[in-house]
């Protein structure tokens, strides 16, 4: 019939007779005919495979890659080849959530190593099984906040990515909770505005770490105002945090983000990972699945998920979130990329992006073309003033087949370094912005 | 089997990573530097591919056998969607770079939501939610925000039958409304009556599943949108079960005004034990200005992103699960319009054939034809529970049927046989969950110590949640 039907004529006919009814169409009988399509669907004609690939490769023609010096929210990494080798195995990839665990342990065990790593990175006491992406587990974490604190505000500092605050925003308001945005003075959090800010109500202050500019922002100062019930909640790059001070050194509650650094390509925006950290006294208020460890009836080590009773299919409108899976493979993507940096190399890939960013950074500043907006300490991505037209550069950096930063207000332009660039690549950047090439 | 964690094959001094050579690196200023320990796996590069190779051999995917997991639409995941996902082309590409550097993608995204559209009967649709639950909030949003800007802020109640998934109701909280619960007929379908009773000028919406989680289509669905259409409230199609109707019949021409779709189950694309899947929102025209940002649209002879001021908002990063829509996309050009008017007749013909086939041993839920699923309502014999059937299929090799749902059926045992699988297959299970049926009778200690072959066995969940053990560090300091 087609080579994903398995049914031939003599099947489909054996098998109506065991049924009782004398043609396909009979078994949709219940169905008022004015509803019934009738035609065939406005859709193409089936393609082979010979068809697909050549269709497929006139779209690769319709998109460009890039030398990629752009950032603020997907970041172009290094990726070991073993990650897909090891994630398309079908049974990672073609399995279902784990609800049978004996059949299942694959699975749960990598999300108990997920849990893992993520706690070990952020520093705080437990983790989810992962979330859809960064801005949504930002809201989620949101949801906790004011559950726990039984507050409805929320404060939101302006320097988070502007896709973070749109997000918290979308489903903060349908939720009904209020959000505040504390104010940036030279991009960064100005702590005057939220000092005035803070009142009864207020359930989390959310800040960014590093900040959408690239920033590390001091959070201390933040957490020893908030005295008040308050949580402190960090939207952070994970792998950063493995030479970064982490949101538990912080004194941070809850810590969210997004995990496409950890080895995940940028695939024009998804699917990445998001994940949710807290302390301990926040475990029965986090969304999503948990997996624990237990035993079996034989004595023997085995993984379930657990605290369903949290859960949307067990409490239905009770529930805090209505997430039911989570991202699954790519948590394991994650993971493996975790096992086989280890702490040496991720620690190294983070040094190694923060060091070609800040040797970037001052190279461009040598230009006299850019002027700096602010002295604070950044990790891999930084903003600098451009003196001519930002678009125009950005142009002109395309038709070298450079992406370059992302252009903001002001001519402003926000750079990104990875580990991925070489030093080849950033000399090449400056000499066209200098006209030298 | 080794059941190690990976940090427990960790040896100090071993790695599995190369990177460019560099002489030095900077240092993190003093105030910002990490001075707690980190404790990461030293492995090398062979520990981690075996590691994670014996872990998947822990699962059973579907590629394996048999996976009649109800209400997930299991089917075979086409491995030309994979190849055409893993091409660098679009794996290289950053959500933030120019529209015209990136139309192959974007043409992707705009055609597939196209042809949702059209197989759904809807006007527009997003492909920026990630998941079912996903895009059942977002369609909730939408519902909420269409109201409200009428100026009719009393509509914040949401009827939902009690055979729905659990996502339904949590949805609506989530996106502060409140729940009403109508009871349903036995058949899981919504009863006219009581759904008169409940509606009002305070209803935004009725969020229906159709099939039902029964697997039974809501022959009453006409009279049922002329009474949401008489009290003014939206109908909202849930499209986890939409399998059943592929090439049958449209939500849009039912009369449902906001749809979400499942790639994951309907479209072939592969589950990865638990997402990344995609959960598609398919509107009526008068809703279309509501979906969320950012939007691809086809103006001037280009695919471009728009981010319009009408819509809900934000609900993503960017695009959603990009690589999953073209997944699906491949699915779709792959099948055509020459073979998806069968999915839904093949995929019904496999469950009723399953049906009839067991009807003597399992006890069926709701008696005539069913849709893609079949309900059982346990073993006509009540030897043993659903439970013990579901663990002693998992020694027999197949992944068992969800089980204790929905909730309205007794020991509910819920087989969804998707269209891939053939009549031999479908023979084999009938045969063994026979064989199951006659040593629930023989011997019901087999089954209820079942599963015996597996490399864990029963699990104990009650200690698990009792006295968490929620990672590595919690068993070291054990």
């Amino acid at each position: 019939m087609f080579k994903y039907f398995p049914h031939t004529n003599e099947d489909i006919h054996q098998m109506l007779e065991k049924i009782g009814v004398k043609s396909l169409d009979e078994l949709f009988s219940e169905i008022p005919s004015e509803i019934l399509l009738n035609r065939d669907y406005n859709v193409p004609s089936s393609h082979s495979e010979l068809e697909i690939y050549s269709h497929i490769n006139s779209l690769t023609a319709k998109n460009t890659q890039y030398t990629i010096f752009r950032g603020a929210g997907a970041y172009d990494v290094y990726v070991p080849s073993i990650i897909s080798y090891l994630t398309s195995r079908q049974e990672f990839l073609t399995s279902y959530t784990p609800y049978q665990p004996e059949i299942s342990q694959g699975t749960l065990q990598y999300i108990f190593e997920f849990q893992s790593m993520i706690c070990e990175l952020t520093g705080l006491d437990v983790a989810n099984a992962s979330m859809y992406d960064g801005p949504t587990a930002t809201a989620e974490s949101i949801f906790m906040a004011t559950s726990v604190t039984r507050r409805n505000k929320v404060l939101l500092s302006s320097t988070l990515n502007p896709r973070v605050i749109e997000v918290v925003k979308t489903y903060a308001k349908y939720k009904g909770i209020n959000i505040e945005m504390i104010n940036e003075k030279n991009k960064v959090l100005d702590f005057e505005d939220l000092q005035s800010k803070l009142d009864n109500d207020v359930a989390a202050v959310v800040v960014g770490y590093p900040n959408f500019y690239g920033i590390l922002e001091d959070h201390d100062k933040v957490r020893n105002i908030l005295t008040n019930k308050e949580l402190l909640i960090m939207n952070v790059e994970p792998r950063a945090m493995s030479v970064l001070k982490t949101p538990g050194e912080f004194g941070a509650d809850i810590a969210c983000g997004d995990g496409q650094m950890l080895g995940i390509p940028l695939s024009c925006g998804g699917p990445y990972v998001g994940f949710i950290a807290a302390k301990d006294s926040l475990l029965r208020k986090m969304p999503g699945r948990i997996c624990g460890m237990t035993t079996d009836v034989d004595g023997k080590r085995g993984f379930v998920l657990t605290l369903q009773a949290r859960e949307q299919h067990i409490r239905r409108e009770k529930a805090n979130s209505n997430i039911c899976s989570n991202q699954s493979l790519m948590a394991l993507h994650t993971v493996i990329y975790m096992s086989l940096m280890g702490k040496k190399g991720l620690q190294e890939v983070s040094l190694k992006s923060y060091s070609n960013a800040h040797y970037l950074h001052d190279e461009l500043l040598k230009t006299n073309l850019f002027s700096k907006i602010t002295d604070e300490e950044f990790f891999c991505e930084f903003v600098l003033r451009y003196h001519g037209d930002a678009k125009e550069l950005e142009q002109k950096l395309l038709e070298h087949n450079i992406l370059g930063g992302l252009v903001l207000d002001n001519n402003d332009i926000l750079f990104c370094v990875t580990e991925k660039r070489t030093k080849e690549e950033m000399d090449y950047l400056v000499d066209i912005i200098r006209g030298d090439q | 089997m080794d059941s190690r964690l990976i940090f427990e094959k960790s040896h100090k001094g071993r790695f599995a990573y190369s990177l460019p050579k560099q002489d030095n690196y900077l240092e993190i200023p003093t105030k910002f530097k990490r001075t707690s320990s980190l404790n990461m796996p030293e492995v090398s590069e062979l520990d981690v591919v075996r590691h994670y190779t014996n872990l998947s051999r822990k699962n059973y995917g579907v590629d394996q056998g048999f996976y009649p997991l109800g209400s997930c639409t299991m089917k075979y995941n086409p491995k030309i969607n994979d190849f055409v996902a893993s091409n660098p082309s679009f794996t290289n590409l950053h959500p933030l770079q120019p529209a015209e550097s990136m139309q192959g993608a974007l043409e992707v995204y705009y055609k597939t939501a196209k042809y949702l559209a059209e197989i759904t009967g809807m006007d527009e649709v997003t492909l920026n939610p990630y998941a079912g639950a996903h895009g059942e909030l977002v369609g909730l949003m939408i519902m909420k925000e269409y109201h409200y800007r009428r100026g009719d802020y009393k509509r914040t109640k949401v009827i939902i039958p009690d055979s729905a998934h659990g996502t339904n109701p949590a949805s609506v909280n989530v996106a502060g409304m409140e729940v009403l619960e109508v009871a349903s007929n036995p058949d899981g379908t919504v009863n006219i009556e009581d759904l008169k009773a409940v509606l009002s000028d305070e209803v935004a919406g009725i969020m229906l599943t159709n099939p039902n989680t029964l697997g039974i289509f809501e022959k009453d669905i006409l009279a049922i949108k002329e009474l949401a259409r008489q009290y003014g409230a939206l109908l909202y199609y849930d499209g986890a079960n939409l399998n059943a109707l592929l090439g049958i019949t449209r939500p849009g021409d039912m009369g449902f005004d906001i749809v979400h779709l499942n790639l994951h189950k309907t479209f072939s694309t592969p589950h990865g034990g638990g997402g990344p899947g995609s959960g598609p929102v398919g509107v009526k025209k008068e809703l279309a200005e509501l979906l969320p940002n950012p939007r691809v649209v086809y103006e001037d002879g280009k695919y471009q992103i728009k981010y319009l001021p009408t819509a809900i908002g934000q609900i993503s990063n960017f695009f959603g699960n990009f690589l999953v829509v073209l997944r699906a996309y491949t699915y779709i050009l792959t099948l055509g319009k020459e073979n998806l008017k069968y999915v839904g007749k093949l995929a019904v013909l496999n469950a009723n054939y399953i049906k009839e086939s067991l009807k003597d041993y399992y006890q069926v839920a709701v008696p005539g034809l069913c849709k893609h699923e079949v309900v059982f309502s346990g073993l006509k014999s009540k030897a043993v529970s659903t439970l013990d059937v579901a663990k002693r299929l998992l020694d027999y090799g197949y992944h068992p049927p969800t089980i204790y749902f929905p909730l309205i059926v007794h020991e509910a045992l819920m087989v969804e046989p998707p269209e891939t699988e053939s009549k031999e297959i479908l023979d084999g299970f009938i045969e063994t969950m026979k064989t199951i049926a006659k040593e629930a009778i023989e011997n019901p200690e087999l089954l209820k110590t079942a599963p015996h072959n597996t490399v864990v066995r029963r699990l104990d969940e009650a200690t698990a949640a009792r006295k968490p053990i929620l990672k590595y560090q919690d068993i070291i300091n054990n």
